[in-house]
């Protein structure tokens, strides 16, 4: 399944003023994977992700799409780089002044052509896939953190990107409702190819889906390990094999 | 009986294309072959002729000839699907490829929801009994945080009340000399305004010098402590309506309510002292503005000599025009810290709802505003002050 780098970052340093995060971060994704980002609390995940879409710019290195620098990068080019990119924020993000059919449709009318009619069979199509068909009227006020959180992944993917970078997908949700979202990542990678970075901690999502992972270390603020999860947990660093095993190994 | 059935419009410029043919009298099989993606331009369900259904018992696919695809084709078939099941005909997906197969699969796991939202009433009659009952059924909040309110200050009189001094001078810090630079500058061009009006009135009897009068008695009495109950009311009282919301949204009052811990003393009681506090001093900073643009006017405008206005404002001030100013200015503050504290409280869940309850706070505060100094100054008029 796993192609041709489709990401790579190089020696990243995440830092906010003098606080260095992480340091010298560097690994590839490749095209087809489903890549997860491991570590303790206040690791670095989340700033990673964010230097990764174009949030927040890193103190050092390079993230590269395709071989493009994302940061070197022009504004316009930035841009294009950026719509290549779906992005399930952990608690959705959702628009709340929008229903949610309108958040879902807003990438398709802002950057497609489609009519009208399309773009609500598709934007049913995506909520029905998160478990939420039916629910395009509905305001996010009105809805429970988990379904905010889906209605999130079914925006993520409303232009059928060809990178999805989810941030904790399994937290808040009942173990179903987690499982499903596994299932539906899998889907993602296998049915439309499409290469997955997940943000998580979650042992359970790590396991059911990960093909590649890396782990940032809250200590000695760098990587400490990169591959198959299910090998780590068998033979990787003892911090890492506590962190998959919860601290009993 | 094999009927093929091919046009046009069901193919596609660049590179989809659907076939249908009757296989039996009942049954249709749809080829798909082709490019299948978003960019394509594909067909919508709703877009097939609807005679393709008739006399219809069962659908099937083929993709023998079916190339790239992305999750237009599963949205298509979706679509198509649900019409199939409205119209009672059983579809048959094996002939469809194994991802398509999954992802249906998938969107279809969960059964759509029958939404049952209520339906505003139409009609501007429903409307405004529609307004009107929702503005009955806030009265008894309004009252009932009221009572909150009431219950807090006396808690606090006697000493009972649970707050932080600490946040209680922030507040005071942020609601008054804060403030000082706005409220100087809209007293000074009030107090200007009230000079050049007055003047252009009282030049007909040549009595420029009762300028000092109507400028100092209006600033002190009225119009500072008016000034400044609105310019809190959009600055502070919206500001205590955000901030108040937002602790709604990120569930911090609920975390008060679940500890036991009165959000009315800690959250509620700090605000409304400050502004009780400020509010009154700030009157008094602005009626002293105020007759600094009427010095300022009579005396480069209308020739009137400083000493001149000074010794008439004098005159015309008493004590009781400074205690009518600070006790509306004191009413004010307490009103516009109700009305901010309040909406903050009622305040929903979403960012609209802070923006909502930050509009709302505004509104509220100059309406009780606008209340309370008609009551006062009736009040004032029949008690001779």
């Amino acid at each position: 399944m796993a192609g041709a780098p489709h990401i790579e970052i190089r020696d990243l340093t995440m830092a906010y003023g003098d606080f260095v995060v992480q340091r010298d971060v560097s690994f590839t994704v490749r095209k087809g994977d489903i890549f997860v980002v491991m570590g303790g609390n206040g690791c670095g995940k989340t700033t990673l992700m964010r230097n990764m879409i174009g949030l927040l710019p890193p103190a050092g290195g390079a993230v590269l799409y395709g071989g493009e620098d994302f940061w070197s990068a022009g504004p316009e080019d930035r841009e294009r780089l950026k719509r290549r990119l779906g992005v399930m924020f952990q608690g959705g993000a959702l628009w709340s002044s929008l229903p949610l059919g309108q958040n879902v449709g807003l990438p398709l009318e802002e950057y497609t052509d489609l009519p009208p009619q399309r773009i609500g069979e598709i934007v049913s199509f995506k909520l029905a896939l998160v478990g939420l068909a039916g629910f395009e009227e509905l305001y996010p006020a009105e809805l429970s953190g988990g379904m905010r959180k889906r209605a999130g992944l079914a925006r993520a993917m409303a232009l059928d990107p060809e990178i999805l970078i989810i941030d904790e997908p399994s937290s808040g949700l009942d173990p179903i409702a987690a499982r499903r979202l596994d299932e539906l990542i899998l889907e993602l990678r296998d049915s439309l190819g499409a290469t997955i970075v997940v943000v998580t901690h979650d042992l359970a999502s790590i396991f059911a889906v990960a093909s590649d992972s890396i782990y940032m270390d809250t200590e000695t603020h760098t990587m400490i390990a990169t591959g198959d999860p299910r090998e780590a947990l068998k033979s990787g660093h003892p911090t890492v094999r506590r962190f998959l095993s919860r601290g009993a190994a | 009986m094999t009927a093929a059935h091919s046009s046009a419009a069901n193919r596609g410029a660049a590179g989809w294309k659907l076939d249908s043919r009757r296989v039996a009298e009942d049954e249709l099989e749809i080829a798909l072959a082709g490019r299948w993606s978003l960019d394509e331009n594909l067909p919508s369900a709703a877009s097939l002729d609807a005679s393709l259904f008739e006399n219809l018992r069962r659908l099937r696919f083929g993709a023998a000839e079916l190339g790239a695809w992305d999750s237009g084709l599963p949205t298509f078939l979706a679509e198509l699907i649900k019409r199939c099941a409205e119209r009672g005909i059983e579809v048959d997906r094996s002939g469809l490829p194994l991802g398509v197969q999954r992802l249906l699969a998938m969107a279809f796991a969960v059964p759509e929801r029958e939404l049952a939202r209520a339906e505003a009433p139409g009609g501007l009659l429903a409307r405004v009994g529609t307004a009107t009952l929702e503005f009955f059924r806030g009265a008894p909040e309004m009252l009932r945080f009221l009572g909150e309110v009431t219950l807090s200050l006396g808690r606090f009189v006697t000493g009972r009340a649970h707050y932080r001094r600490a946040e209680l001078w922030l507040l005071v810090e942020q609601v008054g000399p804060r403030a000082l630079v706005i409220v100087s500058v809209i007293s000074f061009l009030v107090g200007l305004i009230l000079a050049y009006l007055g003047a252009d009135q009282l030049a007909l009897f040549g009595a420029q010098i009762f300028i000092a009068d109507l400028v100092g008695i209006g600033m002190v009495r009225e119009i500072g402590a008016l000034m400044t109950g609105i310019i809190i009311a959009g600055r502070t009282g919206a500001a205590f309506a955000a901030q108040l919301g937002t602790m709604q949204v990120n569930e911090e009052i609920d975390a008060f309510r679940t500890l036991g811990i009165s959000q009315v003393d800690f959250l509620v009681l700090p605000r409304i002292l400050a502004l009780m506090l400020m509010v009154p001093l700030l009157t008094l900073y602005a009626g002293f503005v105020g007759m600094l643009a009427g010095l300022l006017v009579s005396v480069t405008i209308f020739d009137i000599g400083v000493f001149e206005y000074y010794n008439e404002t004098l005159r015309a001030l008493e004590l009781r025009h400074f205690a009518v100013g600070v006790s509306k200015g004191l009413a004010y503050g307490a009103v516009v810290a109700f009305a901010g504290c309040l909406r903050g409280i009622q305040c929903g869940r979403s960012a609209e709802a802070v923006g909502e309850a930050a509009t709302s706070a505004v509104v509220t505060g100059i309406l009780l505003i606008t209340i309370v100094a008609s009551v006062m100054t009736i009040l004032y008029y029949n008690l001779g002050i």
